[in-house]
């Protein structure tokens, strides 16, 4: 059911794991649902120079969450803000349609780590060089 | 492939499909038929249902063939209706009663679903309970396809019959693993399926007692005495009453099966760490093994065992097409979050102490690894079994 791409991201996903300090950090989906989603980012010059994930989840929640911090890496903040769950989806060559929710959960945790790295630029504003 | 997921189904036989390859060719006749080919065809499939009833301690009068449980489960639950009818059956039926009840009821009768305790098992009390001057029929799994609780179904039938309801069974994971009888078991009706048991797909029966007025699900040319109108699935049914020998002269092979499930529950219990069983230990099918693996989700599980080669199954709710999890798991007391992560592994007659011994060497490594990648397992990556 799913693409060869999916099960390539699920079976060795890039940038699984956790970020010392990191920026920003996201954390979406529920577990009693059956998945969640944590994205960790590290941001300087306002771009992402590096990016990890952990999930709870099915193989597209997995793949997915690998597939987007592959596109948000090396982006700037706002370039990082305009990927979309279509693009993830299109970049695992689709989803099953029952799974398309699993790239909305991995775009929105991107956008909540950003949210939160900025929450964090605003009250250290002083601090930021 | 190592094949642990022999309750969704089973490989059939090579000696079922060498008796059934002639009902394709040579004798291919339409068992309604008045010349000889037809009575070729009648004669095999009345010998088939002699096979099937004796199987099950029936009379041959009450076999119907069918096209598999789903269609037996459909046909015992509408067979009864009257008017604002009352059917009670239990919360951890398999969906083709679960879905059927609730067609029903929209159909403007009521049904009644009766809990199950933290193993998986109805209490005959609760079923006598709910009987009420509208009952027509009781309806419970003879054993569970999750989780192979085994019902009592012989108390239940007794309760059934001194308050004079039908009592109906669905027998689909059943037979083949546990003794079946329809006169110990009290049941009025009984529903079978071919290919859980090395049979053809597509095939299966209703066994209904002498004096059950049931209603027909398919009108047409009046097969199998009105019930179940249709040209019969002549290669289909022969196939199923080979598979049928074949597993009474295999019924040892449950001891064998059963002692290989107990030696993968007890080592995961014992040597994994944040896992459970789930159902009891007692009253189980002999091949049934069900877990839940804290922190990670089933689906994943299932994907990463068969990148291994082992081939098994989830009542996640990412594996089902409605995105809830099992509604068995969930009647058993789970929280959502550990009926995600299940993991059922069924037993079957090819499988050897090397396939599970295999699985216990992979199934660590894989929990492990989706542990590592989840948020939920805060533990550091230090060891995940308990004796290194």
């Amino acid at each position: 059911m799913y693409s060869d791409k999916v099960m390539l991201h699920f079976m060795n996903p890039h940038n699984m794991g956790e970020i010392d300090n990191p920026s920003g950090v996201g954390t979406v989906g529920n577990p009693v649902c059956g998945d969640l989603m944590q994205i960790m980012i590290k941001v300087e010059n306002n771009v992402i120079v590096d990016i990890k994930f952990k999930t709870f989840g099915c193989g597209a929640a997995i793949a997915t969450s690998s597939m987007i911090t592959d596109l948000a890496r090396g982006k700037t903040i706002e370039e990082a803000l305009k990927i979309t769950r279509n693009d993830v989806a299109e970049s695992l060559e689709g989803l099953p349609p029952v799974k398309m929710h699993c790239s909305n959960l991995a775009a929105d945790a991107l956008h909540a780590a950003i949210e939160d790295y900025k929450a964090k630029m605003k009250g250290t504003t002083k601090e930021a060089t | 492939m190592i094949y642990l997921d022999h309750s969704a189904t089973t490989p059939m036989r090579r000696e079922v499909l060498d008796a059934m390859m002639p009902y394709f060719f040579e004798k291919f006749g339409n068992p309604s038929s008045l010349h000889a080919c037809g009575l070729e065809a009648r004669r095999a499939i009345e010998e088939a249902r002699e096979t099937v009833a004796r199987k099950i301690g029936a009379d041959a009068t009450g076999i119907i063939f069918t096209s598999g449980g789903t269609e037996s489960d459909n046909m015992a639950l509408r067979g009864l209706l009257k008017k604002r009818s009352h059917i009670i059956t239990s919360a951890i039926e398999h969906p083709a009663i679960l879905e059927t009840c609730k067609s029903i009821e929209k159909d403007g009768h009521e049904v009644t679903y009766v809990p199950v305790n933290r193993d998986g098992i109805v209490n005959p009390g609760d079923v006598e309970a709910a009987i009420k001057e509208n009952t027509v029929l009781i309806s419970i799994m003879h054993a569970n396809n999750e989780i192979g609780s085994i019902q009592p179904i012989s108390e239940i039938g007794k309760i059934a019959k001194a308050h004079s309801v039908s009592l109906h069974t669905d027998a689909v994971q059943s037979v083949g693993k546990i003794p079946v009888d329809v006169d110990t078991l009290n049941v009025d009706m009984l529903s079978m399926s071919s290919h859980k048991i090395y049979g053809p797909k597509g095939v299966g029966c209703l066994y209904v007692r002498k004096g059950t007025k049931l209603r027909p699900l398919l009108f047409g040319g009046g097969h199998e005495k009105g019930l179940r109108s249709g040209t019969e699935n002549v290669s289909g049914i022969i196939g199923f009453a080979e598979a049928i020998k074949l597993i009474i002269e295999d019924f040892y092979e449950n001891e064998r099966i059963k002692k290989l499930r107990d030696k993968l529950i007890d080592t995961v219990l014992s040597t994994m760490e944040h896992v459970r069983l789930n159902g009891g230990r007692e009253r189980r099918l002999p091949n049934n093994a069900n877990f839940s693996f804290s922190f990670i989700e089933g689906e994943s599980l299932v994907l990463s065992l068969s990148a291994k080669g082992i081939a098994a199954s989830t009542g996640s709710a990412c594996s089902s097409k409605k995105l809830e999890p099992s509604h068995v798991l969930l009647a058993i007391g789970l929280d959502p979050v550990d009926a995600h992560g299940s993991l059922r592994l069924t037993l079957g007659r090819d499988n050897k102490e090397d396939d599970i011994n295999y699985v216990l060497e992979v199934l660590p490594d894989v929990v492990h690894r989706l542990r590592l990648m989840s948020p939920l397992y805060k533990c550091n990556d230090a060891g995940y079994g308990k004796p290194e």
